[in-house]
Order: C-alpha cells, then structure tokens, then sequence
C-alpha cells in the first residue's frame, strides 16, 4: 500500500530540489580551489551558517521518522535524546572542549589525537570512523530506499542510485562547503514542510492540551516516572539517561563525531567555532515541536477511533516509522505533499553527505597521507579527497545492498555508535584535561573501551551474559542495554588509560602547549559585550534546558 | 560568493510558488486529488504564500550580502 500519492505539482517541488542540489555544487566549484576550500571550507562560515550545519549534520530523514515512531511508541521520553542527551554535551564542547581543537588548526578529530598522543592512536581512531561513517552511509541509503519504496511505491534500485549519484556529483566539485549549503537547505525545507503537519494536528484535535489529555498515563512525562523502569515504555531509570544517554553517549556523539564536529572547524574564527554548537542547542531544543509533536499527534489520533488514523503494518506488525508518512499524508495537500517528500528526501542526502564529506577528510588526512603517502602535496591532497568521494559513495551503495540482502543490519546501528564514540569519549576527556595521561594509555585504554563495548554486544545478544549484569535491573529493553553498554565502556576506557597511563612513558610537556589544560592559555573574551560572548549563549541554552524538563517533568 | 541565504531565499520563493499555484489550480481549475483532513482550511495557499514571503525577505536582507 502507497501512504503518499504524488501529483505533477509535486514532481515539480522534488525536481526543484535536485536542480538546485546540483546548481549549488556547480556554483561553488569555482571557490574551490585549495584543499583547505574542500575540506573544510575555506574556514570562512559564520556561527549561523556553521551552527545550522552542525545541527543539520544530525537531523536526518532516518532520525525524524525514527523519533516520531519513537514517540507513538515510548512518548514524550523521546524528547530526553533532543535535550539532556544534546545540550550539556553542546555546551561542553562550545565552551571548554573548541579553544583545544580549533587553536591547534587540526583538519580532523584523529588529527588531535595525533597532536595530543601519537600516530597509532591517530590511525586506530581514523580507521574505525572511516568504517563507522561507511557503515552508517550505506544503511542511510538503503533505510532511504527503503522508505521511498514502503511510502511512495518508488523503485528501489532507481531511487538509491540516482540520490547516490547527485551527492557523489555536488560532493566531488567542491567538498565541505556544497555539503553545508544542502545541509542549511535540507533545515529550511524540513521545517517548511513538516512543521505544518503538527500546526494542522493541534487544529484537528483541538488545542495542546487536549493532546496530552489522550495520551496514556506516563507517555506525557520526562521525569515523574523513571524511578521505576516498569512505569515507562522505554524500561529505563533516571540513571541509564544521565549516565548513558546524558553523558557518556551524547558527550561521545557530540564532542568527537568528526561529522558534526568538522562544521565547527569550518568557522571563520575561534569564537565563531565556540558559538556554533552553542546556537545549534537552540535549534535542537526546538527539534521535538517538529518530531516529538507529531509522534504525539499521531498517537492521540490512533486512539480516537472516529479519526480514522491508524499507523501502517507489516505482516501484522504494527511499523512505527510510518507515524510521519501517516500525518503528511492525512494533511498535505497536492504541492505541500511534494514538499513534505522532499523534506525527508533532503534529510536523507543531507545525511549521505555529511557522511562523504567527513570520510574523504579522515580518509585523506588520516590514513592516505598517514600512512601511504607522507609527502603528498596540497593539490594531490585535494585530487585524492575528490576520488575519496567518489570511492565511498560506491562503497556506500555497495553496503545498501549488503544490508538490503541482510536486514538485521539495521539492529545494529544504534549499537555501533557506543562502540566507536564513547570510549572515544573518554580518551578526549583525559587527553585535553589531565597532561600526564601518555599516548600508550591512550591507544590501549581505547582498544580496551572498544573491545568491551563490542564484547557486551555480543554477550547480551547470543545471551552469554545475562543483560541485567549491564543494566543493573531485572527490567530493561534494548534501549536501556545501549544506554548502559555506553557507560560501562566509557568508564573502562576511563580507568583502563589512567591505569596504563602511570606506568608509561609521558610527552614531553613543550609538545602539548595549545593541546592540554594547563598548558594552553585560557581564552578571555576581551572587548567583546557580554551579549556576543559564547559563556552567554552557554549560559542561556542551560537556562532554557532547565525550564523545558521542569515544563514537562 | 553569494550567501547560503541567497539560495535559501531562491529555494522558498520557487517552491512557495509552484504550492500556491497547486493551491489556486485545486480552487479555480479542478481538485488535484482526494480533498485531505482540513482541506477546508486551504493550508496550501497560506503556506505557499508565506513560502514566498520568507523567501523575499531572505533574498531582499541579503541582496548585497558576499562572502569573501
């Protein structure tokens, strides 16, 4: 069954989007000249546009239909991975963790690590994130065919290749930069075309009120109910969302994902790179009136049996991605229908990429001038990101099929996050704040926390180990196994490189000025107002996340 | 070069217009499709129409606007 019928009208919107997608790259081919232009994008943006590329990053069409899905089934605990599990992190890194990246013009998170510690760590870092980064590209592309295929009734193989290719085209021309401008355009056209899905929604059901009056009991609260893990969907405690959503994987996320971070290093400055993840909180705190709203939406309507709106299923199985497509398709009109598409359409190769973009860095910095080539010039540099590019969206198309052959795939891509960045987490932690931490403690503490992470996957998944030992309770989900596998990783890393640490041999301190506390001047703010200055803006968006929990504890 | 908002401003005015004039046609010529839940409403006019509005006032703001 088709959820969405499309007209000519709307075909125009969608063509409209791929034209321009294209005009963008051909257009910025010119003012990409340099490897520093492709890369990294000439170091020219201001905090807006860097803040909303930052944000954008993460805002893909898979985590818009995911959380609105999400929501319909574990209510407004959703919202806890928009606010605890983003803006302290943000404001963490804004404020204490970009005066370390941005002042030692690194090109690449491993490029710190290279700095800060040595080449292996440097190169087990730049491994791992190039394959994480292909792995999650290919999924992104098969989920996205997947979804065109499911909601639209589009071809499964003409879909994928097409988008695949424009990224491949707009990517190879001009790098980072054609990658920020879709990624600014994909955050208009989602907010145009999908925020009018819950404007509608709250006109049909009444008021906002009247939303939460027909949600079941606990779906409407933050906080009130994690006491006890049998009183929310999500069958976690407070504990699992501070520890493991609130710090270990979304500090991991937000504060050492190249993808994300990459945006910032693109600032014309280093108090624009400080006021970029500060300004993209804000943006992020606003996400679940988009997402969390409509999930919300949709289930009030579900259980009003006179709306008639019911979610689409699966041989008998309810499929909970289908909560958005559901409500665009309720609501939207001829044209605004085609922009809805589009919105997720964007969201998806916004996502494919900032995935390429940040692979041809790593893979050209990282590991080809690393390792293969040390004396590349600049210009071979920038001929090898380009043929990067085109390698990883093949590579990438080459993992859509694999996962399309083995759907199961899909499972563990929540998972691969905590095995790559939350032990990453910990290393960048001791590294820019303790200075006797050593580059043997640091590479072996994060095979540890890595190995671990990937060991607990595999014990609870063929129940070796029983999953209560990870979650500390007799009830838990996969959800809650994640939060606390994150943890528990964090935490060997953590003690595994400070342990390693005091028994290896240290960097001489004149090496690690500009790259460890202590040893790098703090950043004054001097002759700036007050309102311009990050510590403001920081200030403000803690403000802000306060009153939302409260709102909605 | 020319802003992002430049071509943020370009994409609004575009699609803005090619939505209300999907609007108009569904009004004036003949219905596009099953009337959807508050078709009544007409959003895509209003919409499309405010569309166009941000996306002028995005092209206007940053008409002289260049990044070096």
């Amino acid at each position: 069954m088709q959820a969405i019928g499309l007209t000519p009208f709307d075909w125009v919107i969608i063509l409209v989007y791929f034209a321009f997608v294209l005009g963008i790259g051909f257009y910025l081919k010119r003012f990409t000249r340099s490897d520093e232009d492709f890369f990294l994008a000439g170091r020219r943006n201001s905090a807006w546009v860097a803040g909303l590329a930052f944000l954008s990053a993460n805002l893909g069409a898979l985590e818009l239909m995911g959380m609105a899905g999400n929501t319909f089934k574990y209510g407004m605990y959703v919202a806890h991975f928009y606010w605890i599990g983003a803006v302290p992190a943000m404001v963490f890194l804004g404020i204490y963790m970009m005066p370390f990246y941005y002042s030692s013009r690194i090109k690449s998170i491993p490029g710190y690590l290279k700095l800060r510690f040595d080449e292996k760590t440097r190169v087990l870092n730049g491994f791992s994130f190039a394959a994480m980064t292909l792995l999650v590209s290919g999924i992104n592309l098969y989920a996205m065919a997947l979804v065109l295929h499911t909601f639209l009734g589009w071809n499964w193989d003409v879909s994928m290749w097409v988008s695949a290719l424009t990224v491949a085209v707009y990517v190879t021309m001009s790098g980072l930069l054609s990658a920020i401008f879709t990624e600014i355009i994909q955050f208009f056209l989602i907010w145009f075309g999908l925020f009018l899905v819950s404007v509608l929604g709250i006109i049909e059901i009444g008021s906002w009120d009247e939303i939460f009056a027909r949600l079941p009991e606990g779906f409407a609260r933050l906080w009130s109910n994690s006491g006890d893990p049998t009183q929310n969907g999500m069958l976690i405690t407070w504990g699992g969302i501070v520890l493991g959503l609130g710090f270990v994987l979304s500090f991991g996320y937000w504060t050492t994902d190249f993808l994300v971070v990459q945006r910032a290093f693109s600032a014309r400055n280093l108090r624009t790179a400080r006021l970029t993840p500060l300004l993209a909180s804000f943006f992020k705190m606003a996400v679940p009136f988009l997402v969390i709203l409509s999930g919300l939406i949709a289930l009030a309507l579900s259980r009003d049996p006179a709306s008639g709106f019911q979610l689409m299923s699966d041989g008998g199985k309810v499929n909970y991605d289908s909560a958005l497509p559901m409500l665009i398709s309720r609501y939207l009109p001829p044209g605004l229908a085609g922009l809805g598409v589009t919105a997720l359409l964007a969201g998806f190769m916004a996502g494919q990429a900032g995935n390429i973009s940040a692979f041809n860095t790593v893979w050209t910095y990282d590991i080809y001038r690393s390792v293969f080539n040390k004396k590349a010039s600049p210009q071979h540099l920038l001929w090898m990101g380009r043929a990067a590019t085109v390698a990883g969206i093949f590579l990438s198309v080459g993992t859509a099929y694999w996962a399309k052959s083995m759907p199961t795939i899909m499972d563990y891509m929540q998972a691969i996050f905590s095995w790559v960045n939350a032990p990453l987490f910990a290393t960048m932690l001791l590294g820019m704040f303790v200075k006797w931490i050593t580059p043997n403690g640091a590479f072996w503490g994060l095979i540890a926390g890595m190995g671990s992470s990937f060991a607990m996957y595999l014990g609870v998944k063929f129940q070796w180990i029983p999953m209560k030992l990870i979650t500390l309770s007799s009830v838990s989900s996969d959800m809650a196994a994640n939060f606390w596998r994150a943890w528990w990783a964090w935490l060997i890393c953590f003690l595994a490189t400070i342990l390693i640490s005091l028994f290896t041999r240290k960097k001489p301190e004149s090496e690690l000025v500009g790259l460890v506390k202590g040893l790098t001047p703090r950043v004054i703010d001097e002759g700036i107002p007050w309102f311009k200055r990050p510590a403001f803006y920081a200030v403000l968006s803690l403000l802000v996340l306060i009153a939302l929990n409260i709102a909605f504890w | 070069m020319k802003p992002i908002w430049h071509f943020v401003g370009l994409i609004l005015v575009v699609m803005g217009g090619v939505i209300l004039t999907a609007g108009l046609w569904s009004l004036w010529v003949k219905p596009l499709g099953p009337p959807k839940v508050l078709s009544s409403l007409h959003p895509e006019l209003w919409w499309g129409g405010f569309m166009i509005l941000a996306g002028a006032a995005f092209l206007v703001f940053n008409r002289r606007s260049r990044v070096e």
